[in-house]
């Protein structure tokens, strides 16, 4: 399919946005407001034995001083383990923890009143390496846990002693990944306002709405009905605001409580950056072996996740990368081990990929390192393993309920950026002047939304109005991504209505069921299935009253062209049919849901049909590698996804540059750096995203094959886009420099590029990253 | 000391003359559309334009505006909202997703297209190279920018 399109593009919150009056959490202002300032300390593992506020509370302008001895309900919370201290009490395990929070009449008095606030503290020692972390021996994160081990993962499939004897070649590769940052533009805010009715009503920079609600109504000790939080515009997430993002709202939920006023908690960047969670680090040895025609016959993974100080969604994040462990191919002996573990680093949670882009960083090199190696080129190698239609993938899920579209957007990126043609010119170490020039690609499937992580369900309510005009909700939250846009194109298509007549309600916790966190590339699919569904139900109830009408039975009526109509060309108005309803005592109303068809898992043996449905993604770049430098640019980069059906087609596209642009990041730019458990790159003055001049022209090719298991027959593409430009680029920098680049980012020394190529062998013992 | 922001005259006491320039116009002006997003003067996020040249609202005390003309994101829609043509692009080309960074870059892009109404692309990307997105790529933000051009052309024909 060519490239997309002309038609303007359209969202619900642009004119708001790009005008200035959409108001973000720290933007909204209430009488009587206070502001509070978290407080921190030095310590990176620590025994707490005093937290001393009288000083900041003697303060000018400061109300109060908050401490965990001041929480009326449960200080620990977490979405798996309970193991995250939303205010320290007696333990440091990490530099991001939180002591006190202090609150003042201005945000000048909070901070300077932070500044005393000290604490007595006896030093433990830290643990700050994961493989040390498992150990014996090794100093525990969490002494109740037993032991640094947050979850253990594993696939067992076929018998990998009896595919590697039936291998003609075995290679072993280590791998490395680094801390990365969301980079959200917006750092973390929240407004919590007590309202006279007893709720707690909260405002703020969240993702998840509901997890939110849970983390406050924990610390308050309050009922989940007694708090309500509202969604506000989101100056972007990408995974990074469920948890921190939800305690930043429950603390300022307890400053409100305890101090009866609306409170406001606006986080700098360096507090963001300090005590955010971050996409997990990992440690990979990846073990291959194949026969002489390219055919991989098994796979051994250790996989060793740093989650830092609390578990988070680390068990997820790491299921997520056992699950995908082996790329799109098929590998009929299988052993992998996945280790999340504790360590007195910042936390590790949820980011956009979610555990894929760490395991696709390996496999699509490790793929093309095997193929040279036996002589195949880096297609000849995909096209001999990749699933197609009706395969099995290493968890033992049969790929046949929907499109296995793997081979076409392979092929549509190797023909729309020349693939063939250019990967002939690649360098492979040798150039006469100083820049070497290459091509990559790499390639993914991803299970779509929560899989067996989690019940898998979303709602969506239809309200037509009296004059016709219609309202809509839906358990999904607007990250930034246009996700009540798409839900808003939805409803007008299945309603056969103008859009124009569809107001998205600013949602709320109070007004639908908890749908689960808006990640997983789940939006789209999830409550955009709800939204059909709604349609549906309001459709049916609607041509039960207006059949006798249009003359007609009910399943003869036709919602269309922003009118009903009955088979022979009797029609009603939106407006007409609406005041039919009434006369009926009927209500115009419907409420959805989408129940996400059956995911099943083995925890033991790593098998089950991991994922109700899948997508399939290709990217490639072009680049050029100084060898006096060891810069690399980017020259090109193409994407192809299979998106079951494009909705909004320019926002479509918005997810897919959005997601080549952080991926280029990932491979290129983006660590962050830590000291002895302190993050020194705590702002975009040391921590580089991609900026416009990073970037060249990206050309994105939009793959539509409905399916059949999404009402609406679209998928997710937020994700996907994000994790294949690593490797692709990974790829392309081996063939300008004939180096392999094993560790993530991809950093270059000139030095190594200066005696001319060396071989991409694979390390054969795999013990360290390869350089 | 006196101010002149979205072609108000405001008078400032001399008292605040040493305050940051953008917690003043986002505290006590109520003009959110200028962001914190670094608070180092990095990331653009509270970029407006002193005389139609692009500062950070962050870096600036409220003197620095002193007896300048002072333009945030609320003021470059016509009076009755009748959206910018720089603006009505970004809408149009799909060039906004979570909006955060979209009040400094369309004033960034203002500013440049006022003194280059004829860039190519690679001018365009180097104009915006300052101002941060984690969202879109810049893609369809140098698309949005690229289409609003010739009104800036015409504009300065009429001038």
């Amino acid at each position: 399919m060519p490239e997309m399109t002309r038609r303007p593009a359209w969202r619900n919150d642009a004119a708001a946005k790009v005008t200035g009056r959409a108001r973000y959490a720290d933007d909204l202002k209430f009488h009587g407001l206070l502001h509070a300032v978290p407080v921190y300390t030095d310590h990176v593992h620590a025994r707490l034995r005093a937290v001393a506020t009288a000083a900041a509370a003697a303060a000018p302008g400061v109300v109060r001083v908050i401490t965990a001895a001041d929480v009326p309900g449960t200080v620990t919370f977490g979405q798996i383990l309970q193991d995250y201290h939303m205010l320290a009490g007696d333990m440091i395990r990490c530099h991001g923890d939180v002591v006190a929070v202090v609150v003042a009449e201005t945000r000048a008095a909070a901070v300077a009143a932070a500044r005393l606030v000290t604490v007595t503290a006896d030093p433990l020692p830290a643990v700050l390496d994961p493989e040390e972390a498992l150990r014996p021996g090794a100093p525990l994160v969490h002494e109740r846990h037993g032991t640094n081990v947050i979850n253990h993962h594993r696939v067992r499939r076929g018998d990998v002693t009896a595919g590697f004897a039936a291998s003609d070649v075995v290679v072993e590769q280590a791998f490395r990944t680094s801390f990365i940052e969301h980079a959200y533009m917006e750092p973390e805010a929240a407004v919590a306002v007590p309202r006279p009715d007893g709720v707690m009503e909260i405002y703020g920079s969240m993702q998840h709405p509901f997890s939110t609600r849970r983390f406050t109504a924990a610390l308050l000790g309050v009922p989940l009905a007694d708090v309500e939080v509202r969604s506000v515009p989101m100056g972007g997430g990408f995974g990074g605001k469920d948890d921190t993002a939800a305690i930043v709202c429950a603390r300022a939920a307890l400053a409100a409580r305890l101090t009866g006023r609306p409170v406001k908690l606006t986080y700098d960047r360096e507090w963001s950056v300090r005590e955010s969670y971050k996409r997990h680090p990992y440690r990979l040895h990846y073990r291959m072996g194949l026969t002489r025609d390219g055919r991989i016959q098994a796979v051994a993974v250790r996989i060793v996740a740093d989650g830092g100080a609390y578990c988070s969604v680390t068990p997820w994040v790491t299921w997520r990368s056992t699950v995908q462990c082996c790329g799109p191919y098929r590998v009929p002996h299988v052993e992998c081990d996945t280790y999340g573990v504790y360590t007195n680093n910042v936390f590790t949670g949820a980011m956009r990929g979610f555990g894929s882009p760490q395991v696709n960083f390996c496999i699509e090199q490790l793929v093309e390192m095997v193929a040279e190696r036996l002589g195949l080129s880096p297609l000849e190698i995909r096209r001999v393993n990749m699933v197609r239609q009706g395969d099995t993938t290493i968890t033992g899920q049969v790929l046949d309920t929907h499109v296995v579209s793997l081979e076409q957007v392979l092929d549509t990126v190797v023909r729309e950026s020349g693939y063939e043609a250019k990967r002939a010119r690649c360098s492979n170490g040798r150039a006469d002047g100083d820049e070497l020039y290459g091509v990559g690609l790499a390639m993914c499937y991803r299970g779509m939304s929560l899989g067996a992580e989690g019940k898998d369900f979303n709602s969506a309510i239809v309200n037509v109005q009296f004059d016709g005009s219609i309202l809509l909700e839906t358990g999904i939250h607007e990250n930034g991504q246009g996700a009540e846009s798409a839900m808003v194109l939805l409803l007008a298509a299945e309603l056969g209505v103008r859009r124009e007549r569809i107001r998205y309600r600013q949602a709320s916790t109070s007004g639908i069921p908890d749908g689960g966190t808006t990640v997983a590339s789940r939006g789209t699919l999830m409550g955009g299935g709800a939204v059909v569904h709604a349609a549906r139900a309001l459709k049916e109830k609607m041509a039960a009253v207006l059949a006798p009408r249009l003359g007609c039975a009910p399943g003869d009526v036709a919602f269309r062209d922003d009118a009903i109509w009955g088979p022979g060309g009797a029609r009603l108005t939106v407006e007409e049919a609406v005041r039919e309803m009434w006369q009926a005592q009927e209500y115009p109303y419907a409420f959805g849901v989408f129940q996400g068809p059956q995911v099943t898992w083995d925890e033991a043996t790593g098998q089950g049909n991991a994922y109700f449905t899948w997508v399939y993604g290709c990217q490639a770049a072009e680049v050029t590698v100084n060898r006096r430098t060891g810069k690399v640019k980017v020259l090109g980069m193409w994407a192809a996804h299979d998106v079951g059906r494009a909705v909004n087609p320019p926002m479509l596209l918005g997810q897919y540059y959005g997601g080549m642009a952080m991926g280029l990041g990932y491979g290129l730019t983006e660590a962050v750096e830590i000291e002895a458990g302190r993050i020194r790159s705590l702002n975009f003055d040391h921590y580089r995203i991609a900026r416009a001049t990073d970037l060249p022209e990206m050309h994105a090719y939009i793959v539509e094959n409905p399916d059949p298991l999404s009402p609406s027959r679209a998928k997710g593409i937020g994700e996907p886009t994000n994790e294949l430009m690593a490797p692709a680029i990974a790829n392309a920098v081996a063939a300008a420099t004939g180096r392999r680049y094993c560790e993530q980012p991809v950093r270059i020394d000139p030095a190594e590029l200066a005696g001319g190529p060396a071989g991409a062998e694979p390390d054969s013992k795999g013990e360290a990253p390869c350089k | 000391m006196q101010v002149t922001i979205n072609g108000r005259a405001i008078t400032v006491p001399d008292g605040d003359g040493q305050r940051n320039l953008l917690e003043f116009l986002r505290e006590d002006l109520d003009l959110t559309g200028a962001k914190n997003g670094c608070g180092i003067g990095v990331c653009g996020a509270c970029t407006v334009l002193l005389d139609d040249r692009p500062v950070r609202a962050c870096r600036q005390t409220v003197a620095d505006a002193a007896g300048r003309h002072l333009l945030t994101i609320e003021g470059l829609a016509a009076p009755d909202g009748t959206l910018h043509p720089l603006q009505q692009a970004f809408v149009d080309h799909g060039a906004i997703q979570c909006g955060f960074c979209t009040p400094g870059m369309v004033l960034t892009a203002h500013a440049f297209l006022l003194k280059n109404p004829s860039p190519t692309r690679a001018e365009i990307r180097r104009a915006i190279s300052a101002n941060l997105c984690r969202c879109t790529g810049y893609q369809q933000i140098v698309d949005a920018i690229e289409s609003a051009a010739p009104h800036y052309r015409r504009s300065s024909d009429s001038c």
